[in-house]
């Protein structure tokens, strides 16, 4: 009976005032809903479950543990590693004891690291495994504040003698052990999860930064807590939904989709085998939910369509033609709207031999919703999700607002907008164009750069999104470009970079482009092909190289990317804003743009600037007429060793399309 | 240093020892009165030019070649004239200059060929399926997921080995190896034809393998980085003789081995 009106408390108002913290809200879990799983990890080619009464009582262990080795409140511990459940316990656990978790980006390389861990003066640190404790230690002067190193994979650190270094199931077992045997401790550990409250620091994430170094945001567990819930009542998930977590950790959307929400909704987190078994793992579990950048559905499509050319014929015919029904009927059918009876039956044909088995191929057969954000999503990748039956929805977020800022309501789903302002959210749209919002996840501010706080949060609570958009006439938001990116070509004509590039990116043979053309009088672009999809073409096609450079400076390529450049001419013409900004020229870059030489951020964005600086021989020669260009670039590779990539690389020129008239008025104007 | 609860090993005790060994083939000579002496724990590498006698050393001590003259000591005891699936039982496997796969079966299956030595059950239970038999496979498919869970290779359990790149293949095959829990891991070439990412990972793995199973390695290999990196003590070889023997540190001052690989300098 108690645990029917608890359960109705909270179906009823998700918020319970009493669990003001995640590790509150952990352990009323345990007492809801014991038996549910709570984690799962696949170790050994076999998924491993844990209960929320088995996960509430590891982190209780694991709490008293770090107590022991001086975590306490104020005490802020630096996380690294992929998504492994003891990670995420570890975060609990630390949290339990008021202390400040600080995830940190596994792949950032050991300089990166150093300057997060620095900043924040991380005293504590729980990593994955050797090679994280390797890229520690590598600058250990640089950190001497850290006075324990915690591992969970102790695999090849047997013969380290470090002192600080430790085992987390060692602490573990240790702070079970003190559990068992000292009363006292075991009351000090309640204390310590009583006295937490929803104002507390719960979290301090570095943002990646496309400018600049990165900034930490400080969330407090109302933040997170509270926008957490916005999330989980707009789209009703509950104990039964499962997320799969494979996105980096020190990633906004990670902390609140797999770990806040699982433990506010009591959903359960499973946690992949490893980073390359993500596609295969997702088809194991059938998450219900999911989440990831457009980047992820992308590749997905791309080597979808890579494997279709290598299909039979009558495959490849089924494929074409029933995908193409979908293009017309598929979304409607999912809006819920009027559609004729043939169109039906022949959608439900589709679905039995392609859509179904494509949507169970992709591990996403029992998705209730899916979202796509970080970045805008090609709307023809959208759109193919869509169509095959896949509630996928766009969500416009930052770290700032505990990731909701703008949500796409069912029924009102379209590729160009990212939806209405979510529940509690405040859209206002400054005169220059830039998007600010207020909710209840805005966050407490960066650590320690007040300077930087002002300049972000307005006196009355809303926060400059640094992005500038519209509200069209259905009071949808429409995001064009990030603020200051948007330029002008010297003879006026607009010119949004990420609207040209992802155009481009759109086609599988592209895998990024660049943009150019503020102040300059027309638009040039760096383009990097997609080494799957072209080395499909190439292998297809029995054109032979031996590397990325080789296969990127081949001139059939380039005439490949010169007919997608031109398509993309075409469309930009056809929109009277937008045709000046069509590629005059362009080149294929010798090299993948890489976040290890700081080319992307660690969300895999684009870092223009940056690009802009290190590649500006290339830049020169784009707009000064040059047939080729040289260029040696720096390369790092993962232990941080640097390399150079020398290469000359040919400069494509293109025709434009002339621009659709504009209406009558502007002319006239 | 190691931990207290790692594998315990008395690095100095000879495991293998090669004494006088000379190989011929008809009138070629492929070693001529070899003698160096491989150490329990210890990383050891076998170098010289092209031609100087290095694979028909680790054939020898695999029992795929008999020596024509000398003797290899394996724990002390003199070796009789064995076939190679007697090395193996007694503890020494092996990888290859090209990679020997089963190229049509998955990685797991490859690897769980490497504990077919260790299967005991007959033909009848295995086809069943069934009984002991199923009890045995899955004790030893636990290993092998151990294996694979190690090598960082549970993204290819169920591809075909003969579709992977040749990185992955060389990584399968040292999988094989491990199966059999060898004493002694001979590695012919394991990084040759490896791109930088692969070879310092294929470094980290040797390195792991000895420093978490004890295994003693003995590997030959041409990239110099490598071996300086790797091993604990280095043989040289030149035309089937040796030539020195000792620390990376010291082969890499010994006159005759720079002149080996370098040329004698013009008077």
């Amino acid at each position: 009976m108690l645990q029917a009106d608890a359960q109705e408390k909270v179906a009823g108002s998700l918020h319970d005032p009493a669990a003001d913290t995640l590790p509150k809200l952990l352990v009323r879990n345990a007492a809801l809903r014991p038996a549910r799983p709570a984690f799962r990890h696949k170790h050994l080619g076999i998924w491993q479950s844990w209960t929320w009464a088995e996960v509430a009582d590891e982190v209780r262990a694991l709490a008293a543990g770090l107590a022991a080795r001086g975590v306490g409140r104020g005490v802020k511990i630096a996380i690294v590693g992929q998504n492994r459940p003891r990670l995420y316990w570890a975060m609990a656990a630390s949290q339990w004891l008021g202390a400040v978790p600080v995830p940190v980006y596994a792949e950032s390389v050991a300089d990166e690291m150093a300057y997060v861990l620095d900043h924040a003066e991380v005293t504590h640190a729980v990593v994955e495994d050797q090679e994280q404790v390797d890229k520690l230690l590598s600058v250990g002067e640089r950190l001497g504040r850290i006075t324990a190193l915690l591992y969970d994979e102790p695999r090849g650190l047997r013969a380290y003698d470090d002192p600080r270094l430790e085992s987390l199931a060692q602490v573990a077992a240790a702070g079970r052990d003190r559990l068992g045997r000292n009363p006292e401790a075991a009351a000090a550990l309640d204390e310590a999860l009583a006295a937490g409250r929803g104002s507390d620091l719960s979290v301090i994430l570095y943002t990646s930064g496309t400018t600049g170094r990165p900034k930490g945001v400080m969330l407090t567990f109302d933040n997170v807590i509270r926008a957490g819930e916005i999330g989980c009542a707009f789209d009703k998930l509950d104990e039964t939904d499962e997320i799969i977590a494979y996105l980096p950790i020190a990633w906004v959307g990670d902390h609140i989709f797999s770990y806040a929400q699982a433990i506010i909704a009591g959903l359960c987190v499973s946690c992949p085998e490893s980073p390359d078994t993500v596609v295969e793992d997702r088809r194991e579990i059938g998450p219900t939910y999911i989440f990831a950048p457009p980047r992820v559905f992308e590749n997905i499509l791309t080597l979808t369509t890579v494997r279709m050319e290598d299909a039979s014929a009558l495959k490849r015919r089924l494929y074409r033609y029933f995908l193409d029904h979908a293009r017309r009927v598929g979304e409607p059918i999912l809006n819920g709207e009027r559609v004729g009876l043939l169109d039906r039956v022949v959608y439900a044909l589709g679905d039995a031999l392609v859509y179904a088995p494509l949507r169970s191929r992709f591990g996403l057969s029992r998705v209730k919703v899916g979202y796509t954000a970080g970045e805008a999503i090609g709307p023809e990748i959208f759109r193919f999700y869509r169509s095959i039956g896949i509630n996928l929805k766009q969500l416009y977020g930052q770290t700032e607002a505990s990731v909701y800022v703008t949500m796409q309501p069912d029924g009102e789903i379209r590729a160009d907008t990212v939806g209405r302002p979510a529940p509690q959210v405040e859209i206002r749209l400054d005169p220059s164009g830039e998007v600010l919002y207020r909710s209840p996840g805005v966050f407490a501010g960066y650590y320690k750069d007040d300077a930087k706080t002002a300049e972000t949060k307005t006196a009355d609570g809303f926060v400059r999104s640094g992005d500038a958009g519209f509200l069209d006439t259905t009071g949808h938001l429409k995001i064009i470009d990030r603020a200051k990116d948007v330029g002008r070509l010297s003879d006026g004509s607009l010119f949004p970079p990420k609207y040209v590039e992802n155009k481009l990116k759109f086609y599988p043979n592209i895998k990024e482009a660049v943009a150019f053309g503020d102040g300059r009088d027309c638009v040039a672009c760096f383009v990097n092909i997609d080494l799957v999809a072209v080395g499909s073409w190439a292998e297809r096609s029995n054109v032979t190289y031996g590397s990325y450079q080789e296969l990127a400076a081949d001139p059939r390529v380039a005439a490949i990317i010169r007919e997608h450049v031109d398509e993309v001419n075409r469309s930009l013409a056809a929109e009277p804003r937008m045709g000046g900004a069509q590629i005059r020229r362009f080149l294929i870059l010798h090299k993948e743009l890489d976040a290890d030489d700081g080319e992307l951020t660690r969300t895999q964005k684009v870092r223009r600037g940056f690009i802009a600086e290190r590649y500006a021989p290339l830049i020169a020669a784009l707009f000064d007429g040059s047939r080729e260009a040289d260029i040696r670039t720096e390369v790092t590779f993962e232990d941080g060793r640097k390399g150079v990539i020398a290469a000359r690389l040919a400069v494509h020129d293109m025709e434009p399309h002339p621009v659709a008239a504009a209406p009558e008025l502007e002319i006239a104007a | 240093m190691r931990a207290p609860d790692g594998p315990l090993i008395v690095k100095g005790d000879v495991i293998l020892a090669v004494e006088n060994v000379s190989l011929a083939f008809g009138g070629v000579k492929a070693l001529t009165d070899v003698t160096f002496d491989i150490q329990k724990g210890e990383i050891r590498a076998i170098i010289g030019p092209n031609g100087a006698g290095k694979t028909s050393m680790l054939n020898c001590i695999n029992g795929f070649y008999h020596p024509s003259e000398g003797a290899i000591l394996f724990k002390g005891e003199r070796r009789p004239k064995m076939r190679p699936s007697a090395a193996a039982r007694g503890g020494i496997a092996r990888t290859f200059q090209n990679v020997a796969l089963f190229k049509g079966m998955t990685t797991l299956d490859n690897i769980m060929a490497g504990r077919s030595l260790k299967m005991h059950r007959g033909l009848f239970w295995q086809a069943l399926r069934a009984g002991p038999a199923m009890r045995e496979e899955i004790a030893h498919r636990r290993v092998v997921e151990e294996i694979i869970d190690f090598l960082e290779i549970q993204a290819i359990r169920k591809v075909p080995v003969g579709k992977l790149p040749y990185g992955l293949q060389k990584r399968v095959e040292l999988g094989r190896a491990l199966a059999m829990e060898p004493e002694i891991l001979l590695l012919d070439e394991p990084m040759a034809g490896m791109n930088l990412e692969e070879k310092e990972d294929m470094c980290r793995f040797i390195l792991d393998v000895n420093s978490e199973f004890g295994t003693t390695v003995a590997l030959i290999e041409h990239d110099m980085g490598v071996v300086m990196d790797l091993s604990d003590r280095v043989v040289v070889l030149e035309y089937g003789r040796k030539i020195a023997d000792g620390t990376p540190a010291e082969v890499k001052r010994d006159e005759r081995v720079i002149a080996a690989y370098l040329g004698q300098p013009h008077a």
